[in-house]
């Protein structure tokens, strides 16, 4: 009963076609790999040669469980990553490369270009700091106001994120609010100056459904209004469903699916893909088993496809190479020998 | 079927602060909050963080104690803590298994409180941790070398070697990844198919409740705002706030969000709950009355087994 008729698949389609347009993506990733000096028993190649793009003004949905590399995927876009991290690739941001900024020109890219949004917003802001000062700090350093004028400006950013009383809650710790409140002047923060892009890292996962309701409304609004392109991460299908135009679902370290949300929904081909749509309790009748994708997550990758050893279709040729992401149908890619 | 759990007029409430020259607060965490579990029953509880789900989850199995009211369990039972047949299952099975205990002496220990001798504590533990899905081998072995749906396996096993008639489960999957949520899940309706056991289950998962429950209680400020069984909670939701939770759900299928369909505001403090009608500061079809009088739980027109705490319910 949770789920309703999958009509609007056309108008999703449409909705994404208008809103990449034809010109160069705003970010392209290119065979992104992330890899970090291997310990004892721990995988070293956390992201293994990704590729995938985002329009401007695109939200991209990316799904996947513990350990799929959907977190390092952001940090990698925002300069956030540990600096044990070795980083291969490229990512084009608006005409350069981000992998071969230096640490100042990451600095005024952060913040400015593209901005990221954290699932606690409790521990990504300063607790010792007004939380209209941690917003007014982004103006000062990117826009080159005075501290009162970035003040200001803050009050007017907490209100446009629909925060009661804005003058108040401007001169409140970040302890002072709610974690809905929170993550509204996160979200704020975030958008200051207006970024290109927003990395938004499961930002309603610690919140309760009514007020994820609310950031999930306010994040569309926000979209709309000034044409931010949003990367979204969420372990939660239902909740990439509602935001994104595309999602990628990610295995271990690597694409396996990348589609339309419609075409995604509508046509998962990924067996993996299709076990974690199978699997939600909305999916099945009441009170009877749900289906089960075999085997846990994490532990030593299997050789070949690293779905093989969890696929019910895996084979001898699955165990043997790794699957390329290819496109299937037009902008519908998949990773799996299975697949025609 | 016999009421297993009955529990009547609860109220639990906390003094907070206080000093020298400040009158110590109250902080209403439940308020008149009566409902049975019949034997075999799957009872739900819902609301968001700070609904009082915990609390009432803690008051049933006997670690916080009552500020009034009833808690009493079926004939036979005397209710006193120790007697309880009721077993816990937390949500971080990280932080619920002592990490310096072997996985055999962590499940046996309910068994170990009761005098039970060593050598049939050993073998019921790995019966039990069988049942759950483990091997007999996991008894050797620490709580740090298991997944996270092992150790909630784990947990589970150790609530279910003493043979309780009630468990209850706090938010047992949201640690969980998706895919082995679905795998817990599943245990937990094998366990009750095969011992007819209760559960008392609390969870913001309306998708899991709708899947698991028989009847679900929709709390909110630690008053009931709805109680009906599954099929018209989920069908016929007749309280405002279960209305708004419904609606709240992010939906596969629908697209993108149509936007300003969402509750307005946050769960006030339970510190100061409004008058009236706890839900009236959010609700959208608060009236006058609605800050004045507080709406008794009552059948919902034309649904006999739906109650519902609203002046205007539908």
């Amino acid at each position: 009963m949770m789920i309703a008729a999958p009509a609007s698949v056309a108008e999703i389609q449409d909705a994404h076609s208008q809103a990449s347009g034809a010109a160069t993506p705003l970010l392209r990733v290119q065979d992104l790999t992330i890899a970090f000096p291997a310990a004892v028993g721990r995988e070293a190649e956390v992201v293994s040669s990704i590729s995938y793009e985002i329009g401007a003004g695109e939200a991209l949905g990316v799904v996947g469980e513990s350990g799929c590399g959907k977190t390092m995927t952001s940090l990698a876009l925002m300069g956030l990553l540990p600096p044990a991290a070795q980083v291969d690739g490229a990512i084009w941001f608006d005409g350069r490369d981000l992998t071969k900024l230096s640490a100042r020109a990451w600095r005024s890219h952060r913040g400015r270009d593209a901005a990221m949004v954290f699932q606690e917003p409790m521990t990504a802001m300063n607790p010792v700091m007004r939380v209209g000062d941690q917003i007014a700090e982004v103006l000062v350093r990117h826009e080159g106001m005075s501290k009162r004028d970035g003040f200001s400006r803050a009050v007017q950013l907490l209100a446009s994120v629909h925060i009661p009383s804005p003058e108040r809650r401007a001169q409140d710790y970040p302890h002072q609010l709610s974690g809905g409140m929170r993550q509204r002047a996160m979200i704020a923060m975030a958008l200051a100056c207006r970024p290109k892009l927003l990395v938004a890292d499961e930002p309603t996962t610690a919140l309760d459904v009514t007020v994820q309701a609310q950031i999930l409304d306010l994040m569309l609004e926000l979209q709309e209004q000034h044409g931010t392109a949003i990367q979204f991460i969420s372990h939660n299908l239902a909740v990439v469903s509602e935001i994104a135009h595309r999602i990628m679902v990610m295995y271990s370290g690597r694409i396996v699916e990348y589609a339309s949300v419609g075409d995604l929904f509508a046509n998962p081909l990924h067996p993996y893909t299709q076990g974690l749509i199978k699997t939600l309790p909305e999916m099945g009748q009441p009170g009877s088993d749900l289906y089960t994708i075999p085997g846990t997550i994490g532990g030593k990758r299997p050789p070949g496809c690293r779905f093989s050893n969890r696929c019910p279709l895996a084979d001898a040729g699955c165990r043997q190479a790794e699957p390329a992401l290819r496109e299937v149908a037009p902008r519908h890619y998949v990773a799996c020998h299975k697949v025609n | 079927m016999a009421a297993l759990l009955d529990v009547q007029d609860l109220n639990l409430r906390f003094p907070i602060g206080g000093g020298l020259f400040r009158k110590p607060l109250t902080l209403h965490a439940l308020t008149d909050v009566s409902f049975t579990v019949e034997e075999g029953e799957t009872l739900a509880i819902v609301g968001e963080s700070g609904s009082g789900k915990t609390t009432l989850g803690y008051a049933i199995s006997g670690l916080l104690t009552p500020s009034s009211g009833h808690i009493r369990f079926g004939e036979a039972l005397s209710g006193a803590v120790e007697d309880r047949p009721v077993q816990l299952v937390f949500q971080d099975p990280f932080s619920a298994l002592d990490p310096r205990m072997m996985v055999g002496d962590i499940v046996a220990e309910p068994l170990r409180l009761a005098g039970v001798p060593n050598k049939e504590r050993q073998e019921r533990a790995e019966t039990v941790l069988g049942q759950v899905g483990l091997n007999a081998e996991s008894a050797q072995r620490y709580p740090h070398e298991f997944s996270g749906g092992q150790r909630q396996r784990i947990a589970i096993a150790r609530a279910l070697i003493a043979d309780p008639k009630l468990i209850v489960a706090d938010e047992p999957l949201s640690a969980l990844d998706v895919s082995i949520q679905s795998q817990v899940l599943n245990l937990l309706n094998k366990i009750k198919r095969e011992r007819s056991i209760s559960y008392l289950f609390i969870s913001h998962d309306l998708g899991v409740v709708h899947h698991l429950a028989d009847r679900v209680i929709v709390l909110y400020l630690g008053r009931i705002m709805e109680i009906a069984s599954r099929e018209h909670l989920f069908a016929t939701p007749s309280h405002p706030y279960t209305q708004a939770l419904m609606r709240s759900v992010p939906r596969i299928g629908r697209g993108r969000r149509q936007p300003g369909q969402s509750l307005k505001g946050e769960i006030p403090t339970p510190l100061a709950p409004p008058p009236g009608c706890v839900f009236h500061t959010r609700c959208p079809k608060a009236q006058d009355v609605c800050r004045e009088a507080v709406p008794v739980l009552e059948p919902a027109p034309g649904r006999p087994g739906q109650m519902s705490a609203c002046h205007f319910k539908d």
